[in-house]
């Protein structure tokens, strides 16, 4: 493995899923990257000049070239850092898998989590019934395309899929605390046993936000999103 | 021999993304059409069971989803020709320009699907957004691509060849030249690829679908809104 000069920085916010798959796909690699938490009320001067346009978490900053958004930032830190332990597979199929799999995440069960805090009363059953569709639909795509996630140890390396669904899928425990239990292991028991074990992988561990400050952030957001 | 089969229907920016790839590619491939408002295909239900939608492609029977996934998978299996940079971070920047393409598709779009005050909304939204395009997506090159075509100009295309027929058959404008001239002129050298200029849908069959689908879903807002 040839030593890349690089200079990595990561402008995060602890509590953002998102900025959690960054971190994991870093240390996954042994990439040294400075982090730098940023108050999205008080966007700093260095943050929004390499990210006019987005001025969205995360942002990696990379020898001062930036790169945002999650998904992308991963495929580049794969590309670029092409050493083992591989993010993507190197199979052209199951990379558009994973790919087909991680958006449907993102669009249909990250925002169907949001839509969930952002409702009240019959508009929260409904949505959280969506939700729990769309949840049995995701599990069973990855029960076929990708059994062996649901026979996950934790001492595999963690690949697309646990990094990006892990990130916050594995705070489960502080989402059903705090606004809804999504997560159980009678409906979901595959997605229950993947994340459950995920959750015990010593990099996951170290990497997801502290529970009790995700509860009580997770319960200011809702109540403010009346 | 390597069988591909791309399931698609005749008026959609999407599936005509794919199809510029695989000509680009030189890929061979049989074309099928769906009948997506009567009857999807048993092929078409099976191949893509999540979100029963075009385009789907097979490649020696194995569905591939989604157009941007699609396109990476064809950019990956047939490396010739590339349509995306060779350098990590400028394919980044690809894929960031794509994946805005796609966030943004519901406001870009909303002057068609959507009517009233809602409309108004995003139209206003979708110029901003277009301004931001031109910008900083495509800056001073001829193509997003750089000095040629690539994913991204693919995944724009619709800007290219579809706006201007769903503007008039709207009756609203969004994009004028004077306020996106290098966009406008992006678009006239799409226009003039020769894969392009001979890989779009019929202008005037495109014309009385959208003013009929316009008609469709005025009728639907109507009486959603009457109930």
């Amino acid at each position: 493995m040839e030593e890349k000069q690089s200079e990595v920085k990561l402008f995060g916010t602890w509590a953002s899923g998102y900025c959690t798959r960054v971190v994991l796909a870093l240390k996954a690699k042994g990439i040294p990257y400075r982090y730098i938490e940023e108050d999205l009320k008080n966007k700093s001067e260095l943050f929004l000049r390499y990210n006019p346009v987005h001025k969205k978490v995360p942002l990696l900053l990379h020898n001062g070239r930036p790169v945002s958004e999650s998904l992308i930032i991963l495929e580049y830190i794969d590309e670029y850092w092409n050493h083992s332990p591989k993010i993507l597979p190197d199979d052209p199929y199951k990379r558009a898998k994973v790919r087909f799999w991680a958006d449907f995440y993102d669009r249909k069960l990250k925002e169907g989590t949001v839509a969930i805090m952002t409702s009240r009363g019959k508009e929260k059953e409904k949505a959280i019934e969506g939700f729990l569709e769309l949840l049995k639909v995701f599990e069973e795509g990855i029960a076929k395309d990708f059994p062996e996630k649901l026979t996950f140890s934790n001492s595999q390396p963690l690949d697309f899929l646990d990094i990006i669904v892990g990130s916050s899928a594995c705070n489960y425990e502080a989402y059903n605390e705090a606004v809804a239990v999504v997560v159980d292991p009678k409906r979901n028991p595959l997605f229950f046993q993947w994340m459950t074990a995920l959750k015990e992988c010593p990099l996951m561990k170290e990497s997801l936000p502290p529970h009790d400050k995700l509860v009580a952030k997770m319960k200011s957001f809702q109540s403010r999103s009346v | 021999m390597e069988e591909v089969k791309l399931l698609g229907f005749w008026s959609s920016p999407f599936v005509y993304r794919v199809k510029w790839a695989l000509k680009h590619k030189d890929v061979k491939y049989e074309y099928l059409e769906e009948d997506l408002w009567n009857k999807k295909s048993d092929l078409l239900l099976r191949s893509n069971p999540v979100q029963k939608r075009v385009p789907v492609l097979l490649h020696d029977g194995k569905p591939i989803a989604e157009s941007i996934v699609i396109l990476e998978y064809i950019e990956e299996m047939w490396p010739h020709n590339p349509l995306l940079p060779q350098d990590p971070h400028e394919r980044a920047m690809a894929r960031y320009w794509m994946k805005f393409g796609e966030d943004k598709a519901p406001i870009l779009l909303g002057f068609y699907l959507n009517f009233g005050e809602e409309q108004e909304k995003n139209v206003k939204e979708a110029k901003e957004l277009l301004k931001i395009l031109e910008k900083h997506g495509l800056g001073e090159n001829k193509f997003f691509g750089g000095d040629e075509i690539g994913l991204v100009d693919f995944a724009f295309g619709w800007i290219a060849c579809w706006l201007e027929v769903m503007e008039e058959a709207v009756g609203v404008k969004l994009s004028e030249a004077e306020s996106l001239p290098r966009l406008h002129e992006w678009i006239e050298n799409f226009k003039k690829v020769p894969l392009i200029k001979e890989n779009t849908p019929d202008r005037d069959r495109m014309l009385s679908f959208y003013k009929q689908r316009r008609e469709q879903r005025r009728e639907s807002f109507i009486s959603s809104r009457a109930s």
